[in-house]
């Protein structure tokens, strides 16, 4: 039986039958050699795209386990599926109307439409491993900017792929990194020529949906000299009792004198291991900026990076992790001077609550050689009872005399007498309480787009 | 005879198993203006955290009604929604909660209304130019940054929004320059009616040439041991805590 059986009976059935699907068809269980040419064979990929994924997959079997971090003895890999497709989900819908409706339904509820109509320039979503719906404007097309499926784009642009597939996070990173790389699957590809200035923000929802199953979507950008875009995205789960895995990949390519802003909210249910890389590479006077928001998944281990690599080139990174009940967020920035004049500025803030971990594990490094390089980093955590536990694990390796360094970490509970000052005006406890996290959280929630800072408000309400 | 609207009676009350309170009695009624005064460490801060429901503190005896139910049973917030008001000596800071977003929050709680933000800030603009408060305050986050005088004048100001039966002033004059207190004596003054009661705690009697008080306590050692008129007040002041308590024949710590 094939791995991927899901493929034959799709290709039988009328687009009518679509309109009302409920029966998924999912790709078998565990990791093999055969599993991931049946992947690579079902995309009908180039050569050395298999072949890049075979390799991938000798790495995954020889890197060990993380050293750090949360506990991951847990996760089976042998128990995961690694693609699977909703039968229905037939390649590509370039129109909302040619959307299934069992999928419409569920970007409705995410408001993912509305967000599209009103604000956004382009959307793309993707349902389990195909992308379910993916358009770009008409103007920014016409002037050279790609917004695609990443299956598509390899398709489309194959060199353009090559030149920067897994370039940014090489396979033998780290386990996930190489497991990424054999069964990546779907993802967005970001194109901004040269000096074009995207004003409007561009935006996929990712979503898990079967069940145990991994999600290891592939997302590429690239913003040519002097281009700036605002890319959003957000991840979530519904919940089953089975395990799941995210284990996807973000490249970013800042090319001189441009700016990208990479904004993400994951809320994967809690059975989601989370383990994402998330990388830019920022050359002369390019900026790169990071805005997370970490509020799902059982467990997290996440570390954006940014490796300032032209003279000049600018990092800022903010995010906002919630550890609640059975989580821990494993989170940190990375950053990497490894030019003159390079800037960073981290601001991480963390709640831990109901038996939540929060650790903020960070780095911060200047190469010798990075002259005069400004570097700010501060995290904060807050711990909003007896319960619960933060810690911040920050990494300082300075290399270079001629840098100015800034450095601060706080770890603190809800204060009593903030309480009671709150209280003292007419709000209820718990109302005191919300008050005093949001405003511990709202230098990076004033960051976040709107409809995003909304979400995260509902959240975190208490 | 005007309505009594706070009754302490023998009020014992410990903080970290430390008795602050030993034994006291005070009774305001509506539209009195009521002056504390007494040493450091009389127990002045804990009469007002106690009568707010601060957590930390433990009344170990006595009573204290509020219009006739037991304020002691109720929740801070419900004696906030109830009317009592405390103006804070050490005002807290909490980062990243906008002063008008924070007050809009306060007000509607406390008057059990659901104003929008847009009629809130227009009210808030009247009552900041009341308390004398710059609108550049309206965006800054709550007490952060803000001096000292400044903090007091948000204290004030809050009392202008909420306008409670009881406002408790905790040395709202501490810290504060000549110029600031007269702004503060000019608020309270501006206040004064009928049905709205103070208890003012303070140091400085100075304060009590603009505003005429009805009653002055003088609290030494969790009680108070002695009340009177103005008077009591000027005394005070020229003999000063412990000269006075001595030719009074009263026990000092």
């Amino acid at each position: 039986m094939p791995a991927l059986d899901y493929l034959k009976s799709s290709s039988q059935r009328s687009l009518k039958s679509v309109r009302s699907p409920k029966r998924f068809k999912r790709a078998k269980k565990g990791l093999s050699k055969e599993v991931v040419l049946a992947i690579s064979r079902s995309k009908k990929e180039p050569q050395w795209m298999t072949d890049f994924r075979l390799e991938c997959l000798d790495l995954f079997y020889k890197i060990p386990l993380p050293s750090f971090g949360p506990d991951l003895s847990a996760l089976d890999f042998d128990e995961l599926i690694y693609y699977a497709s909703p039968e229905e989900m037939k390649g590509y819908a370039t129109r909302w109307e040619d959307v299934p409706d069992s999928v419409k339904e569920t970007f409705e509820r995410l408001g993912i439409p509305q967000a599209e109509r009103e604000v956004l320039a382009g959307a793309g979503a993707q349902y389990d491993s195909l992308n379910a719906y993916h358009k770009l404007k008409e103007t920014w097309g016409k002037m050279g900017v790609i917004f695609e499926d990443m299956d598509q784009a390899l398709k489309h642009y194959p060199e353009l792929v090559k030149k920067y597939f897994m370039k940014g996070v090489p396979p033998r990173d780290h386990k996930f990194a190489a497991l990424h790389g054999a069964v990546w699957s779907g993802g967005t590809f970001l194109y901004v020529p040269k000096g074009v200035q995207i004003k409007d923000p561009l935006q996929a929802y990712f979503r898990m949906n079967t069940k145990a199953m991994g999600q290891f979507e592939h997302s590429v950008i690239v913003v040519e000299d002097g281009a700036s875009a605002h890319y959003i995205e957000g991840c979530s789960a519904p919940k089953y009792n089975a395990t799941s895995l995210h284990a996807g990949c973000v490249e970013i390519f800042v090319k001189p004198h441009a700016k990208m802003r990479y904004s993400s909210v994951e809320n994967w249910s809690l059975n989601t291991y989370n383990l994402n890389t998330k990388r830019a590479i920022v050359e002369e006077e390019g900026t790169m900026e990071w805005v997370s928001g970490n509020l799902g998944s059982g467990r997290t281990m996440l570390y954006p990076c940014s490796i300032l690599k032209g003279r000049g080139a600018r990092a800022d990174h903010w995010g906002v992790a919630i550890a609640g009940k059975d989580q821990v967020q494993d989170i940190g920035s990375k950053v990497i001077h490894a030019a003159p004049e390079t800037t960073s500025t981290v601001l991480s803030k963390s709640i831990s609550k109901q038996g939540g971990v929060a650790v903020y594990r960070g780095l911060l490094q200047v190469n010798k050689g990075a002259k005069n390089s400004k570097a700010s980093m501060r995290c904060d955590g807050l711990i909003l009872d007896n319960q619960s536990r933060g810690d911040t694990i920050p990494t300082l390796r300075v290399n270079e005399k001629n840098v100015s360094i800034a450095h601060e970490a706080t770890v603190g509970k809800i204060s009593e007498e903030q309480l009671f000052y709150l209280r003292s005006r007419g709000l209820s406890e718990e109302e005191a309480l919300a008050m005093i996290v949001n405003g511990f959280i709202e230098p990076v929630v004033r960051a976040l787009p709107l409809e995003y800072a909304v979400e995260m408000n509902r959240l975190i309400a208490l | 005879m005007r309505k009594v609207l706070l009754a302490i009676k023998g009020l014992h009350a410990r903080v970290q198993n430390q008795e602050i309170l030993h034994g006291l009695d005070l009774e305001i009624r509506s539209g009195e203006f009521h002056v504390l005064m007494g040493p450091n460490g009389s127990g002045k801060s804990t009469l007002s955290s106690v009568l707010m429901g601060h957590t930390s503190y433990e009344v170990s005896a006595g009573a204290v009604q509020w219009e006739g139910k037991n304020l002691l049973k109720m929740k801070p917030e419900e004696r906030a929604r109830a009317g009592l008001f405390l103006s804070f000596q050490h005002p807290r800071e909490i980062p990243g909660v906008n002063l008008v977003s924070f007050l809009k929050s306060s007000y509607n709680a406390v008057k059990k209304l659901n104003m929008s933000l847009f009629h809130f800030k227009k009210l808030l603009t009247d009552k900041m130019s009341v308390a004398g408060m710059p609108l550049g305050f309206m965006n800054r986050y709550l007490n952060v940054g803000f001096s000292g005088g400044e903090k007091k004048k948000c204290e004030i100001l809050q009392m202008v929004l909420l306008e409670p039966k009881l406002a408790i002033l905790d040395e709202p004059d501490s810290g504060m320059d000549l110029d600031a207190v007269k702004d503060i004596c000019r608020v309270i003054k501006a206040l004064r009616n009928p049905k709205q009661s103070f208890l003012l705690i303070t140091h400085n009697p100075r304060i009590l040439d603009c505003v005429l008080p009805d009653y002055v306590h003088l609290m030494v050692e969790g009680k108070i041991v002695k009340s009177g008129g103005v008077e009591l007040a000027k005394r005070i002041e020229k003999e000063g805590y412990v000269n006075f308590m001595k030719a009074k024949g009263l026990k000092i710590l």
